[in-house]
């Protein structure tokens, strides 16, 4: 029957465009729930640094922004923006922006940052159909496409204003692996060639690259274990590492790495691998089977001595340098929590809870095995990539909350190939052995309605739980009225219209960037955390007395300091209650100053009531969350969120209380300038005050 | 093991046409190539290690994609892959002009 004058695979054809059509227009729209109701502005506290960055680069051009360097950052040591961001996310927002403008369109570039991330959204749902296309068949793919789609794993870090380097580093993911499998199942150079260009966009964007450049020699490293080494392997790998990692030392944050660390080195050796098992066949075909046991014996001892001189003598000069400390945690579990706090203190870094998986993966997470068992069943080379793929992605993803981001494409594509089987297995028209009509009808009824259950779920999520903002919050009053918590944007401009531009805001490392981004004054230190001593110097200076504190603070040239406050709001992500990491974190560099034992009362209660601790009460963070909070709550005065009695009395000498939002959930306070005849201030407020 | 060498070498001389005895030049060629600039880096010293790293990766991919197209213009390979000789031969060409761009950022 002709539709449109179209042959029946033409309409096939036009079918599936329709199809991924749809697929996109759902995956950017189930995104946009944060710009409907609140506006459309940057999420959280990393996409704020993007986002400055991108203004720089297109205001000053890409010469001036790959080498810039900030003083405003990290007071006052500076940081090299050039050379220490993955410049991927910020080049794609700028070429956007500047094609658009040269069209005449005059898109705001905040416009085109908060909705790049729903864009790449569709392009990667797009992706995941042709990786689902590549392993079995365009069914199994337009299912992938439309898992992908919503899956609430992936929105959770690609919603309208998440401008995070996520948001296209998954898209790049997706498109990488499905050049290589192609590459590997054609034996072509041109795909290897493409692959490796995207690996390279890939490095640009996001740090999780090492998972591709670790995976594939892995997989490489697998097939040639099970004997079913192929030219087209050689073909395909050789050309795509020889491309890949020459492309990915282009970027001056990776530099050299892939010559010297030990992330990089599993590329390496493969490379070299197959290489000798190149050769190996190459001889295997050309002489009779008993010389090539000979040439193989001696072959082998030649190399393993060759090879075990060089590992030596490079362990010995510590050339091969070992695993750094953030994947090293993704090994030894403990290992951060001990050595390195910061990277223990971050929530999305802690190990995910069951729950988790269902309520990022729903109805997929028991169709994944189902698929790896369809992939056992079929085991083509890209078969054995799934499995490994599927394998590392659940140990990394129940290792750390984060990296379920990195499941949830592999879950898709696997969901779609066990979908895809048994829709092949129920509906097709051929009258197979034995299964009747009525239990076909119902076994499709029941897989539609999961699947549409799977839709519904990944919206309610969407909507509920991935759409804050972070920095504007929401709350029902008691009539079921909506009202906005926008403290923090408050405060930021205060901070902007209020304050000289040189003049330095002291706040702890969460905030920096989106100070640096909405207040535009210099930090001392932000979510880059790279340099761990001013972090701990900054936690020294929240979790010392006050003369201490000021004499620090001066000696940093601070002019401000911003604490976050949440006893009135009942907001538990407030610095009282991260208190207790600042104080680990300054434990580990100043042992003999700050101890984390003082800061919990006699009974071992972390108490900031009458009963704290002398450290706690005499803290500079306690003091300047509680001052004048007493007046404001009358006598039944209550924290909400630490559900205790407020202490009876706060005194401040050393810093005024420059400003206070409306619910008291920023609080900034002005360094007192030095007395002018040389005495102490709280000799100072005695001497006024009698 | 020297039976074993010298039934290569037979087996080379005899079975393997002019084209590819044309690439197997060339690939030898791009090895010593490499070998030279590693002697060197090793003898005199690694700075500027960006120059040595671009020099180097490149005479080696020169080798690898020689090889690509090598066992591509095999016919005993031919029933592996889909393409044709010539279809090989621009790949071969594509790698190259990445390569180039790739370099000529590097070499700095």
């Amino acid at each position: 029957m002709k539709v449109l004058g179209l042959s029946a695979v033409d309409q096939t054809r036009l079918l599936r465009i329709c199809i991924l059509g749809l697929i996109s227009i759902v995956a950017i729209g189930s995104r946009l729930y944060s710009v409907l109701r609140f506006e459309s502005v940057i999420h959280e506290f990393d996409p704020w640094f993007n986002y400055r960055t991108t203004k720089y680069l297109v205001h000053h051009g890409f010469e001036k922004f790959w080498n810039w360097f900030d003083e405003s950052a990290w007071y006052p040591l500076g940081r090299v923006v050039g050379g220490t961001l993955y410049p991927g996310i910020m080049v794609t927002s700028a070429a956007i922006y500047n094609a658009l403008h040269a069209l005449n369109i005059p898109v705001d570039i905040r416009n085109v940052c908060v909705f790049l991330a729903p864009g790449f959204s569709a392009l990667t749902a797009i992706a995941t159909y042709q990786l689902g296309k590549e392993v079995k068949n365009e069914t199994a793919g337009l299912l992938a496409a439309a898992f992908m789609g919503v899956a609430p794993g992936y929105i959770s870090r690609s919603v309208a204003g998440s401008y995070d380097n996520e948001g296209i580093a998954i898209f790049l993911l997706v498109l990488t692996f499905w050049l290589w499998l192609r590459a590997v199942r054609v034996g072509s150079a041109m795909s290897a060639a493409v692959c490796a260009l995207s690996y390279f966009y890939m490095v640009s964007a996001w740090g999780g690259y090492v998972f591709i450049i670790n995976l594939i020699p892995l997989h490489v490293c697998v097939l040639l274990a099970m004997g079913r080494f192929s030219n087209r392997l050689y073909v395909a790998y050789s050309t795509f590492y020889a491309l890949g990692t020459l492309a990915s030392m282009q970027i001056p944050f990776v530099g050299f790495q892939p010559t010297f660390t030990s992330e990089h080195m599993a590329a390496l050796g493969a490379f070299g691998l197959i290489q000798v098992v190149a050769a190996a066949y190459y001889v295997r075909a050309r002489v009779t089977a008993v010389q090539f046991r000979t040439f193989v014996a001696c072959a082998a001892v030649l190399v393993a001595a060759l090879l075990a001189c060089v590992l030596v003598v490079l362990s010995m000069r510590g050339a091969v340098a070992p695993w750094t400390g953030r994947f090293y945690s993704l090994w030894d579990t403990a290992y951060a929590k001990v050595h390195i706090p910061i990277i223990a203190s971050v929530s999305e870094h802690q190990p995910t809870a069951w729950p988790n998986f269902f309520f990022d993966l729903n109805v997929l997470i028991w169709l994944f095995p189902a698929g790896i068992y369809f992939s056992f069943r079929e085991l083509s080379d890209n078969h054995v990539f799934l499995i490994l793929y599927s394998v590392f992605a659940a140990y990394f993803a129940g290792v750390m909350v984060r990296l379920i981001l990195t499941l949830t494409p592999i879950v898709c594509v696997l969901a779609g190939v066990a979908v895809a089987n048994v829709f092949e297995a129920y509906l097709s028209h051929s009258p197979g052995p034995g299964v009747a009509q009525v239990p076909r009808a119902a076994i499709m009824g029941a897989m539609l309605f999961l699947l549409c259950s799977f839709q519904w779920h990944s919206s309610w999520i969407t909507s509920t739980a991935y759409s804050s903002p972070s920095v504007v919050l929401a709350s029902r009053g008691p009539d079921g009225s909506h009202h906005i918590i926008d403290d923090f944007r408050e405060a930021y401009y205060w901070l902007r219209r209020n304050t000289e531009p040189h003049e330095r805001v002291l706040s702890w490392w969460d905030y920096g960037y989106q100070l640096a981004g909405m207040a535009d004054r210099p930090t001392l230190v932000d979510n880059n955390t790279w340099n761990n001593t001013h972090i701990a110097t900054v936690g020294r200076i929240m979790a010392s007395d006050e003369d201490t504190a000021y004499d620090l603070a001066r000696r940093h040239d601070v002019d401000y300091v911003l604490v976050v406050f949440g006893a009135m709001l009942g907001y538990s992500g407030d610095d009282i209650n991260k208190f207790l990491w600042m104080i680990r974190i300054a434990q580990g560099v100043y042992p003999n100053d700050v101890r984390e034992q003082d800061f919990f009362n006699s009974a071992g209660e972390y108490a900031i009531g009458d009963t704290a601790s002398k450290a706690m009460r005499e803290s500079l963070l306690h003091k300047l969350c509680y001052y004048r909070f007493g007046d404001v709550m009358g006598a039944q005065a209550f924290d909400r969120v630490r559900k205790q009695r407020l202490p009876s009395s706060v005194t401040l000498h050393n810093f005024e209380e420059a400003y206070t939002t409306e619910n008291w959930m920023v609080r900034i306070y002005r360094v007192k300038d030095l007395d002018n005849l040389g005495r102490s201030h709280k000799n100072a407020a005695q001497f006024d005050s009698t | 093991m020297s039976a074993v060498l010298s039934a290569l070498v037979h087996d080379y001389a005899a079975h393997t046409p002019l084209r590819l005895r044309a690439i197997d030049a060339y690939m030898a060629f791009c090895a010593v190539i490499a070998l030279v600039q590693l002697v060197y880096c090793v003898l005199v010293g690694s700075f500027p290690y960006n120059a040595f790293l671009a020099g180097f990766g490149s005479a080696a991919a020169c080798f690898v994609f020689a090889a690509a197209l090598r066992i591509k213009s095999d016919e005993r390979n031919a029933h592996q892959f889909s393409g044709s000789p010539e279809g090989a031969f621009a790949e071969f060409v594509f790698c190259h002009i990445v390569l180039h761009f790739i370099v000529a950022n590097f070499l700095g």
